[in-house]
């Protein structure tokens, strides 16, 4: 349960920052890190188990059959993973609570940012792939809402929605490859998986899997040719890009690669792409920082470069190759966060973040310059610090890869190293050396203890594993590397490799050649600047533009606005594809399953639901008219339903069909009655040719349908084997109603409930629109009734529901037994308090009735929900329904059944449904002019 | 008796095709309720036919299939509530524009 309840505190504590914002900032920050805190403390009782060897983990079955399993399990690497993001987490709720200006809305900043930390927590934690790319999707959701925190910028709002396309994107990919991967290995649980690395790479589909999760991971981790987002990214607020774009979410792409490790790696297929995509995006992305003047922008190529190496050392795929990138996973957060903080408080302090308006900062930001200085001094790879380490068993490692000569990647490892010396020096050097500027766009001094705290202790923590690295990350890089390579690591870290370590001198050669270049850098950027380099939004925007008009000019076809030709489109697809399906199939044979002989009755009424359903088309111009047949046609279909043995269904239909005519006649009030001639001839012609098809093609499948006996046995057979002995009930319908199926149900009258709202919202906003209420005033009104509200109605409704109601509830009761139910009790309850409104008016009923139907669905949907909730104490899934025989004397034996209690629900959810949606439709008639009617009936002469 | 449904469920769904292309709001309404009758009885008779066989336990040993019933039993009581969205829709569109053409004006679209 624990590390569930880990995932889950940051989702948890969301709710909390937009709760205390009102009891001010402090309050707000401090409920947040104290959610990341209390998470981070539960990761850390977990962590002594885990550095043992040990594996934790946290089953929760979700769905099973799917595969789709709430599984956890804490490793080595989660814990190192995890323990970055809570811990880096929390610096940087501190840094934020400092750096966000008093305008910006911090309670939905730090909500965003507790969402984004519970998915990244739920990514490394997740034991169950499917589980985890529901997190990795939320990753990319939260950090689209993060990067576009500012909403007043328009590169914020580009740059999210650029990261969004790409990551999302990517993400996509991935889950495709990640189900091929759970196919070949039969599981989706990353423990199984782990385990068959031979299936999986002996699988044919082992290289569409690989190029599919690598895209996931490459898009995510800004991996060449993904890495354009990134730098558009940083439009963010700097603790977003500090967390989002150095220390964790592009790291999530990484996590991936090393989490895979064990079964992709080791692969020719492996080696050759993720090698070389990391090595060509360490030193393309190096040279790009060397001329970036925005720090931040500066950073975040550094970033990508840095992603490129850890990369590129996963693709190597022996396992010392995997611990150097553990470690630099580890070194690299610790160092990026401290700079990119650093880069926040220049900004925040002197209003610019360009190179070229900024030197000299040293004397005038020591503290800021003394951080900035140790962290860049690592990026660099400058002995001690903890940069340096890495970086030389980088270099070591990359000059031992054979191939495809011996000295290839060796030197363009080097390379890449130079460049980032270069720009790790152009960072300080023309940041904060040189000569005190007067030109600051604001007057630059060291910003308060709050906000140098978070990037000190890093810059701390780089000197401290730079100096004593065994002692300080030794516990959990081992453990870390262990896990990434499925076997024992211990490794030892040295600073000192001997004269004849190759690294030694490839190190030498990149500080030299780094220092060149910097000395050479307005020759070079002079150069840069005249070079024509492909612009990579410009790509991306004219790609999403081309797709956007694809779209456009599709959707113009299909939906120009026209409703009939829509319609005439779907009708007609669907009429090909069906011919095209019957023309291919198997040669078509005639059904051979015995027909019923005809009866006299159902011919009867076949022939008058013929006639009203033929002359509907031909005189619905009279609305009111064809309005009579459709009733027609709908309370014809009842007495079929009760002959062809559906007794439920009979009493549905022609309680419904009572209630939609009372509908129809009421919104006719609104309506022109006369529908006017605006088609031609040869329109109405084509219409009846399309109408024509559809209808020979459904009467033509209904035949065939009935003419055989089904494909497979139907599944009612179980419902009608345990409708008495599972359900307590004989009426083998109302039990699937309520029992079987009572989840759909349920779903089913909030489905009504929420129906009837939206009517009741729509004519709320109708009322409310003056142009409404002005023209509802001017609608011609009907002659034909003298009386309003005639004296014989009334009484004969009066006297008409007490019996209405006792039949409605003779009718719930047999439900579960004979025919019936709460549907049908309902509808008929509704028809009972309709005649009343019909008789004496809507206020008049209205006002003698103490609740508001929107109390009825409301209490319908709770008891409903109760009465499943209530298998919850018995230890049994939600709405199982239990039944008991009672005997009470002098009564007879009966039943009391849960289900009956659901049936309840079902029943006044019906009645609120149908009087609301009723109601709503008369209030609207009252700004017709009429008068509100304050007696039951009018005796007056009328005219 | 099948010839004499299957033809019924064909007209009923001819006949609301033919209103749902109509222009007008109320005609495309009347035929949506055609076509839920349609489908309505369609999805009962996949369940076949069956004469005096009404799904109750210990009256009858082979009854007619529940299954479709239930659905159908649901799907009758849905319909009436998308209906009178429609409706409630129909009659706003009426009372803001002016008139109750369901098809944009051409400047609209």
């Amino acid at each position: 349960m624990s590390l569930a309840l880990i995932a889950a505190l940051p989702f948890l504590g969301a709710l909390l920052p937009g709760l205390m914002i009102r009891a001010g900032r402090n309050a707000c920050a401090a409920a947040t890190g104290s959610v990341t805190l209390l998470a981070l403390v539960l990761l850390a009782l977990q962590a002594p188990a885990v550095l043992r060897g040990e594996v934790v983990q946290t089953r929760i079955e979700w769905l099973p059959a799917l595969g789709l399993n709430a599984n956890f399990f804490l490793d080595g690497l989660g814990l190192m993973f995890a323990g970055l993001i809570l811990g880096i987490g929390l610096l940087i709720i501190l840094y934020a609570r400092f750096y966000l200006a008093k305008s910006d809305p911090m309670g939905q900043f730090f909500t965003y940012l507790l969402l984004f930390q519970g998915a990244m927590v739920g990514i490394v934690l997740s034991d169950n792939i499917l589980l985890l790319l529901i997190f990795w999707e939320l990753t990319s959701l939260s950090s689209f809402l993060l990067i576009g925190y500012w909403k007043h910028l328009h590169e914020g709002r580009q740059g999210a929605r650029m990261a969004l396309a790409v990551t999302g994107g990517g993400g996509l990919a991935m889950i495709a490859g990640m189900l091929i991967l759970g196919q070949i290995a039969g599981s989706y649980d990353l423990t199984v998986i782990l385990q068959n690395k031979d299936i999986i790479q002996a699988s044919p589909y082992y290289l569409p899997a690989l190029i599919l999760i690598l895209i996931g991971a490459f898009t995510k981790s800004a991996q060449f040719p993904f890495h354009f987002w990134l730098p558009h990214a940083m439009a963010a607020p700097t603790p977003v890009s500090a967390y989002l774009h150095s220390a964790t979410m592009v790291k999530a792409g990484i996590f991936l690669m090393a989490r895979m490790w064990p079964v992709l790696s080791g692969t020719f297929e492996w080696f050759v792409i993720v090698t070389s995509v990391g090595l060509i995006t360490m030193v393309m992305a190096a040279k790009i920082a060397l001329y970036k003047d925005d720090l931040k922008a500066l950073l975040a190529f550094s970033t990508v470069s840095h992603l490129g190496l850890i990369t590129m050392l996963l693709g190597f795929g022996t396992p010392e190759a995997a611990t150097v990138a553990i470690f630099h996973i580890l070194n690299h957060a610790v160092f990026k966060a401290a700079l990119f903080m650093t880069a926040g408080i220049v900004d925040h302090e002197t209003h610019t973040r360009d190179l070229r308006r900024l030197g000299g900062l040293r004397t005038l930001m020591p503290v800021t310059f003394a951080i900035a200085a140790i962290a860049s001094l690592s990026m660099a790879g400058i002995p001690p610090l903890n940069g340096f380490l890495s970086k030389e068993m980088m270099l070591e490692e990359a000059a031992h890869v054979g191939w495809p000569n011996p000295w290839m990647i060796g030197i363009l490892a080097t390379l890449g190293a130079l460049l980032s010396v270069a720009y790790s020096f152009r960072f300080l050097v023309h940041g904060f050396l040189g000569p005190v500027r007067d030109d600051y766009p604001h007057k630059p001094h060291d910003p308060a203890f709050g906000l140098w705290a978070a990037p000190g202790l890093l810059a701390v923590l780089v000197v401290l594993v730079g100096l004593m690295p065994n002692l300080m990350l030794g516990w959990l890089l081992n453990p870390a590397a262990s896990a990434t390579t499925g076997r024992g690591i211990f490794t030892n870290i040295y600073h000192w490799h001997g004269l004849e370590a190759a690294a030694l001198w490839m190190s030498l050669a990149a500080v030299g050649g780094g220092l060149v270049l910097l000395g050479a850098y307005p020759r070079l950027r002079a150069l840069w600047d005249a070079t024509p380099r492909p612009e990579a939004k410009r790509i991306f925007d004219g790609v999403v533009e081309s797709l956007a008009q694809a779209s456009r000019t599709i959707t113009g076809i299909l939906h120009n606005g026209r409703f009939s030709r829509s319609m005439v489109l779907a009708v007609l697809t669907t009429a090909i594809l069906s011919l095209f399906a019957f023309l291919t199939a198997t040669p078509h044979v005639p059904g051979t399953r015995a027909m019923l002989p005809v009866d006299p009755v159902v011919l009867g009424l076949w022939l008058v639901l013929v006639i009203a359903a033929v002359a509907t088309p031909f005189l619905h111009r009279n609305r009111l008219v064809a309005l009579i047949l459709t009733g027609v046609v709908g309370l014809l279909i009842a007495p079929l339903f009760a002959f062809f043995s559906a007794p439920d269904l009979a009493l549905t239909q022609l309680s419904v069909e009572v209630v939609t005519l009372l509908l129809m006649l009421l919104a006719l009030n609104f309506l022109p009655k006369e529908t006017p001639v605006e088609s031609r001839r040869s329109r109405r012609l084509r219409d009846a040719g399309i109408a024509g098809i559809a209808g020979l093609g459904i009467g033509g499948l209904a035949y065939a349908m009935m003419t055989r006996a089904p494909a497979f046995d139907p599944i009612s057979a179980f419902h009608w084997a345990q409708s008495k002995p599972g359900a307590g009930g004989t009426n083998a319908v109302n039990t699937i109603i309520v029992d079987f199926r009572g989840y759909d149900t349920f779903g089913e009258i909030i489905v009504l409930g929420i129906a009837a709202l939206v009517i009741y919202a729509l004519s709320e906003a109708l009322l409310r629109d003056p142009a409404v209420t002005a023209r509802l005033g001017t609608l011609p009104k009907s002659v034909e009734a003298a009386d309003r509200h005639p004296m014989m109605l009334v009484v004969a409704t009066r006297l008409l529901l007490p019996m209405a109601m006792m039949v409605g509830v003779y009718i719930y009761l047999r439900g579960h037994n004979l025919p019936g139910g709460g549907f049908v009790a309902g509808l008929v309850f509704s028809i009972a308090y309709l005649m009343q409104y019909m008789a004496s008016g809507y206020d008049w009923s209205h006002s003698r009735q103490r609740y508001d139907h929107h109390v009825l669905i409301g209490w319908g949907v709770l008891i409903a929900a109760l009465s499943g909730v209530g298998a919850w104490a018995f230890g049994l899934p939600f709405l199982t329904s239990g039944f008991a025989y009672v005997h009470l004397e002098p009564l007879e034996e009966f039943e009391l059944a849960t289900a009956a209690i659901f049936d309840l629900g079902v029943f006044l959810c019906v009645l609120g449904a149908v009087l609301l949606a009723l109601a709503s439709l008369s209030r609207l008639a009252l700004r017709t002019g009429e008068g509100p009617n304050t007696t039951a009936h009018d005796l007056e002469e009328a005219r | 008796m099948e010839a004499l449904l299957a033809s019924a469920i064909g007209l009923l769904t001819a006949v609301g095709i033919y209103l749902m292309l109509r222009l007008r709001t109320f005609p495309v309404i009347l035929g949506l309720t055609f076509l839920s009758y349609a489908v309505n009885v369609f999805i009962f008779v996949s369940g076949r036919l069956a004469v005096n066989a009404a799904p109750i336990v210990g009256t009858i040993d082979t009854p007619a299939d529940p299954l479709p019933q239930a659905l159908v039993l649901t799907a009758i009581v849905i319909s009436f509530g998308m209906t009178a969205v429609i409706m409630i829709m129909a009659i706003g569109g009426h009372l803001q524009a002016g008139h109750d053409r369901i098809d944009l004006d051409e400047d609209q679209a």
